[in-house]
């Protein structure tokens, strides 16, 4: 069955990452761009190419090709796999993954570090590939590194910025912490059952009774959900991806919002035999997603960096896919995770439009009536702001929907925090887009509308923003993998949660629009709470004053000032200072006389061997 | 003399040889060691032949009488967990002497014929079969670090090389009194003799003898990896040693205390090992931790490495005594990962103080726009340091942790929290040092990597990505060495032992099971 090749699909990027890594610096730009964008679009037509070539993948198609590590019991393969999940994911990723490449031609054109840009980007696409495909939890394990490194990478792009070096650093010790559980659950999951493998692990779990699971399956369950929550940016982890916005745009949209992050959603719905087994862990999924969804929205509200507010608005979303896990309805994540990718990428690529346009501009304050000087920007961003809002029958409708239903279902009170949040959503990238384009321009800049190399995959997107959802019936795709949750479909529940989407939209218009005095009105009525919100909840500085700080001072102070240096050394020392007197006579064996080195040592020999020779009974 | 005995006597015969070349002439003393330790290099790859045939045994023995009496001899061979660490030194020689070729500029002479001796005491320790002829081995190593640190460190080099000197010496004294005793006892040094004896039951101690003679070895050995709390000596010890002498002792010397736990500690004293086992553990623990939290707020580069290097080294001995495979092989592999990425670590840090005199983070800061390709192969050894999958570390860090958690969760979960800190300091320190505004001051001087140095470095970089995916080609001879040593760390020790290490095994058996993966 080793016929498909799969691994030229993660393997195409990588060789374009080699490529441009190495030599990339004496190519042109445009050699740079060929190579990075043919390896994707490679990539791409092959993952099509196997697709149709493995007809309905009832069944996983699994290809083994080396064994990475064999020590005792552990075993551990590379081997790819591609069933209908995979099949999604790979689909997303190679397909966004082309277009926001051939974007970030246009984009990129004038920074410095074209070919590192695009060699780090080549090699996030290996990474992540390697992610969707590996048939083990090693090995996914290996891509959900590396996505963390390129992660990494490419925030800390500008090297010169203080803040993105920050970021960065934030970014992958936040992933840390994550991958701490995922690692900790996988150790757990091989003692358990002696491999890693998906097919292996998942077919002992499936016939033990729910009801009378051992314990060890929600520790593994909710360990695995650490490694998530970090990776997709959950209530408590979350606190890297707003700062993530630090990265080039392209980035943002890519990593940061169409793929990477969601990772961890993918992650747990590939582990979804080992979560329905472990009702606690459920819940705490269904629970951190909700809290999540609910607290970036409101800070959502308040931030004024047109990427701070759709960073915040992908940290709800993802809450929302969790929200979908969390209840049971794995293939309504996944169908989120898919339309998420078409508009969010679009809304990033599209706030990249415009910040390209204004030279730079992110503050939302400093923007205004830019649909008139740079309309087709606002006509693909437009297509993702009905998206994203929920409106029918655009894609974020279909997938929220799914969601919604599925949470009345499972906790009628989960479904109404839901649609608040919907509504909330619906307002915050409103009120941007009204900021954004509407009423008078209130910047210095000139704004000039992108090339088509820019606007080109915009617009792709801006038709999967509007059809993607109605098109791609992700749930029905993905029912071999994940069974339909059993649920009527209440027609009442669709109307209110539409109804919170279009008063969003109103309420925005109102504030935003009709009377642009009333936000400071209300803010000012709010008075600290809206303090509260606008700072993000201080959770950064509580992390600082409660972790990070004391961690630092109580190393330098105590570790190593005192018990290092003070404690342990001071005995040593102790002894040491008789020492120094020998150490004194010592010098003077230094005489820089090779021979008279050679002679000590063979000297030492010799002492060694007489003391031994009478302390044996003497030489015979 | 078979090719082991000829691997073993080149670096003496050229420890010999560059005493009676001209002292003026220093560049056909640079050229001749490095010619002969790169000769001695490509020798010792053909040792590893017998291995990629068949991953076991005792190989390119040679057995003579030495001493008749008492009875030492001269008992040398490799097996699966010597060989990969013979290879070691004899490539990080080469390296260390291409690295200090503009370095080291006075006591040319003299400096050459250490880095020869040293070669060759690492080579012996690794290869000795004989407890006594081990011994003078492991003492041979300590007189030519001593002179590297103490002629060719930095200001506070006599101090550093004292303090090494005494807290080593006070472990192998012990450790000479415990052979002795052993010899009084069984009436042989020989290794293999000793081990045959105690598996058939015809040496036997009592409990506290056992437990004496283990801590008189162990203690030796502990000291040399360095365990906590013996650390101490190794921050000094590298702050002051030129690079050489730090990549040396990183990458292999502190190996040589590693290696003879799990050589001579599990065999000869499987009972008392298993014994100390969760107060040694214990200690591992709080080095992992404790060496990365300090490691943390190092204002000194080499501090802050060597610091890092405690921690790494708690993993060794977290999988040694968690007896079992995977720990073990874990525990081996890694020695050889912190052996590739520390030594990186330390030359990359020599290169940059070559060029700036300093040390300090402070004084660095956006190192890589003058520098992007040494800034580049910095990034990768940080990654490869700090456990990315695809690199060496990763392996070793993942074996040694899933060894531990078959025998406490509790224990792994400890010493993953060293996983998360390790990105904290590295990624820090690459932060303050490389990325950012340049450094006014660091302005003309700090040029980038050259073709000398990357050619030190190449070999390195290699090794880490073929380590980190290609593990067949190492991994196979360690688990078989390892094999055979739980299975004689098991002599005495009632079954028990085996129904903890077996319980995956028996979990197996209601699951499907197979030995290959999937299809195919």
């Amino acid at each position: 069955m080793n016929d498909q090749q799969l691994w030229l699909i993660p393997a195409l990027p990588l060789a374009g990452f080699l490529i441009n890594g190495l030599f990339g610096k004496k190519f042109p730009n445009i050699l740079v761009s060929i190579i990075a964008v043919a390896s994707v679009l490679g990539s791409f037509a092959w993952v099509l190419k196997t697709l149709g070539a493995l007809g309905d993948l009832e069944h996983a198609h699994v290809e083994h090709y080396l064994t990475w590590i064999q020590s005792g019991p552990v075993n551990i393969g590379v081997d790819l796999a591609v069933d209908r999940l995979t099949a999604v994911m790979l689909l997303v990723v190679t397909g966004i993954g082309s277009l926001i490449h051939i974007y970030a031609v246009g984009y990129m054109s004038h920074e410095g570090g074209y070919y590192r840009f695009f060699a780090y980007l080549n090699l996030f696409m290996f990474f992540m590939l390697t992610l969707v495909m590996g048939a083990n939890f090693l090995l996914l394990f290996v891509g959900w590194e590396g996505v963390g490194l390129c992660s990494y990478l490419l925030i800390g792009f500008y090297i010169l910025k203080k803040s993105a070096g920050d970021a960065a650093k934030k970014a992958f010790v936040v992933n840390r912490v994550g991958d701490f559980g995922f690692s900790l659950a996988m150790f757990l999951i091989m003692v358990q059952f002696g491999s890693l493998d998906f097919q292996k692990v998942f077919e002992a779990v499936k016939p033990l009774p729910v009801d009378q699971t051992p314990g060890i399956l929600t520790a593994i369950a909710l360990l695995l959900f650490v490694g998530a929550a970090g990776k997709s940016a959950q209530v408590p982890l979350y606190v890297w991806l707003p700062d993530a916005m630090e990265g080039p745009t392209p980035v943002s949209a890519l990593i940061h919002a169409a793929t990477m992050v969601t990772a961890g959603v993918y992650m747990t719905a590939r582990a979804a035999v080992i979560f329905q087994h472990s009702p606690l862990a459920m819940d705490v999924v269904a629970t951190v997603g909700l809290i999540t969804a609910v607290m970036a929205a409101t800070i959502g509200l308040t931030q004024y960096d047109i990427k701070k507010v759709f960073a915040y608005s992908t940290v709800s979303q993802l809450g929302y896919m969790f929200i979908a896990c969390g209840v049971g309805a794995f293939s309504a994540g996944i169908y989120h995770v898919v339309t998420h990718a078409f508009f969010k990428a679009l809304l990033f690529l599209g706030a990249g439009s415009v910040i390209h346009a204004l030279s730079g501009e992110q503050d939302l304050r400093h923007m205004g009536g830019l649909a008139k000087k740079i309309p087709i920007t606002f006509a693909v961003l437009a297509c993702a702001w009905v998206a994203i809002a929920g409106v029918p029958p655009f894609a974020g409708f279909f997938s929220k929907d799914e969601i919604l239903l599925a949470a009345h279902h499972h906790a009628p009170w989960m479904y109404w925090v839901g649609v608040i949040t919907a509504g909330m959503t619906a307002f915050y990238v409103s009120r941007a887009m009204f900021m954004c384009f509407f009423g008078s321009y209130r910047g210095h800049h000139h704004p000039h509308e992108s090339p088509f190399v820019m606007w080109g995959p915009l617009a792709v997107l801006a038709v999967l923003s509007l059809a993607g959802g109605w098109y791609f019936k992700v749930p029905h795709y993905l029912e071999p993998v994940f069974p339909v949750a059993e649920g009527h479909h209440d027609e009442t529940l669709v109307y209110i949660s539409v109804a919170a989407g279009v008063i969003g939209i109103g309420l925005a218009a109102l504030m935003y629009l009709i009377k642009p005095g009333l936000p400071d009105t209300i803010s000012g009525a709010l008075g600290p709470i809206y303090k509260l919100v606008y700072n993000k909840y201080f959770v950064d500085e509580v992390y600082d004053a409660t972790i990070v700080n004391p961690m630092v001072a109580g190393s330098r102070g105590v570790l190593w000032r005192i018990f290092d240096a003070g404690i342990i050394d001071g005995i040593v020392n102790g002894t040491a200072v008789v020492a120094r007197t020998v150490g004194g006579g010592l010098r003077l064996l230094q005489s820089g006389n090779i021979r008279s080195y050679a002679a000590w040592v063979t000297l030492g020999c010799v002492v060694v061997l007489l003391a031994l020779g009478v302390m044996s009974g003497g030489v015979k | 003399m078979n090719l082991l005995n000829l691997v073993l006597v080149l670096p003496l015969a050229g420890f010999l040889l560059t005493m009676i070349l001209p002292k003026n002439n220093a560049s056909l003393i640079r050229l001749f060691s490095l010619v002969l330790s790169l000769a001695i290099f490509v020798l010792s790859l053909g040792l590893t032949s017998p291995f990629f045939q068949s991953g076991n045994g005792n190989w390119f023995v040679t057995d003579v009488p030495w001493i008749q009496s008492p009875e030492i001899r001269y008992h040398v061979g490799v097996d699966g967990l010597s060989i990969w660490l013979v290879i070691l030194s004899t490539l990080l020689t080469p390296i260390s002497i291409l690295v200090s070729w503009k370095h080291i500029d006075k006591r040319v002479k003299e400096f050459h014929a250490f880095m020869l001796l040293l070669e060759f005491g690492l080579i012996g320790v690794f290869v000795a079969w004989d407890l006594f002829l081990f011994y003078v081995f492991w003492e041979v190593c300590l007189v030519p670090m001593y002179f590297l640190i103490g002629v060719w460190g930095h200001e506070r080099r006599i101090y550093a090389a004292v303090k090494f000197f005494l807290y080593t010496m006070a472990g192998s004294v012990l450790m000479l009194a415990a052979m002795i005793y052993l010899y009084n006892k069984a009436n042989t040094f020989d290794y293999t003799n000793l081990v045959d004896l105690i598996q058939r039951g015809r040496l036997s101690f009592t409990g506290l003898e056992q437990m004496l003679l283990f801590l008189a070895f162990f203690l030796a050995f502990a000291i040399k990896v360095p365990l906590f709390p013996l650390h101490t000596w190794l921050p000094d010890a590298h702050v002051e040693a030129p690079t050489a002498g730090s990549i040396m002792l990183a990458a292999v010397m502190l190996k040589m205390g590693t290696y003879s736990i799990v050589r001579f500690c599990l065999p000869l004293f499987p009972q008392a090992a298993r014994e100390c086992a969760p107060w040694i553990v214990i200690l591992a623990l709080i080095g992992i931790v404790y060496g990365a939290l300090v490691a943390l707020v190092q204002p000194n580069m080499k501090k802050l490495v060597a610091y890092s290097s405690v921690s790494h080294l708690g993993f060794v001995i977290l999988g040694t005594f968690s007896f079992n495979q995977a720990g073990l092989d874990g525990a081996v592999y890694q020695m050889l990962n912190h052996g590739i990425s520390t030594g990186a670590l330390f030359m990359l840090v020599g290169f940059m103080y070559e060029r700036t005199h300093t040390l300090e983070i402070k004084d660095y800061g956006g190192v890589s726009t003058p520098a992007p390709w040494l800034s580049t192969v910095f990034l990768i050894t940080t990654l490869a340091s700090i456990g990315l999958p695809t690199l060496n570390n990763f392996i070793g860090e993942f074996l040694v942790l899933q060894g531990s958690a078959y025998v406490s969760i509790t224990w792994t979960a400890i010493a993953a929290l060293g996983v998360i800190l390790s990105a904290c300091y590295m990624l820090w320190l690459y932060q303050r040092a490389f990325m950012g505004e340049t450094n006014e001051h660091l302005k003309g001087h700090m040029h980038d990597i050259n073709p000398r140095e990357l050619a030190a470095a190449i070999p390195l970089l290699i090794l880490m990505v073929w380590m980190g995916t290609y593990t067949k080609t190492f991994l196979p001879s360690i688990s078989a060495a390892n094999a055979r040593i739980l299975e004689q760390s098991k002599a005495g020790i009632e079954m028990k032992v085996d129904a903890q290490n077996n319980k995956t095994a028996r979990l197996n058996q209601s699951a499907p099971t197979g030995d290959q993966p999937n299809v195919r």
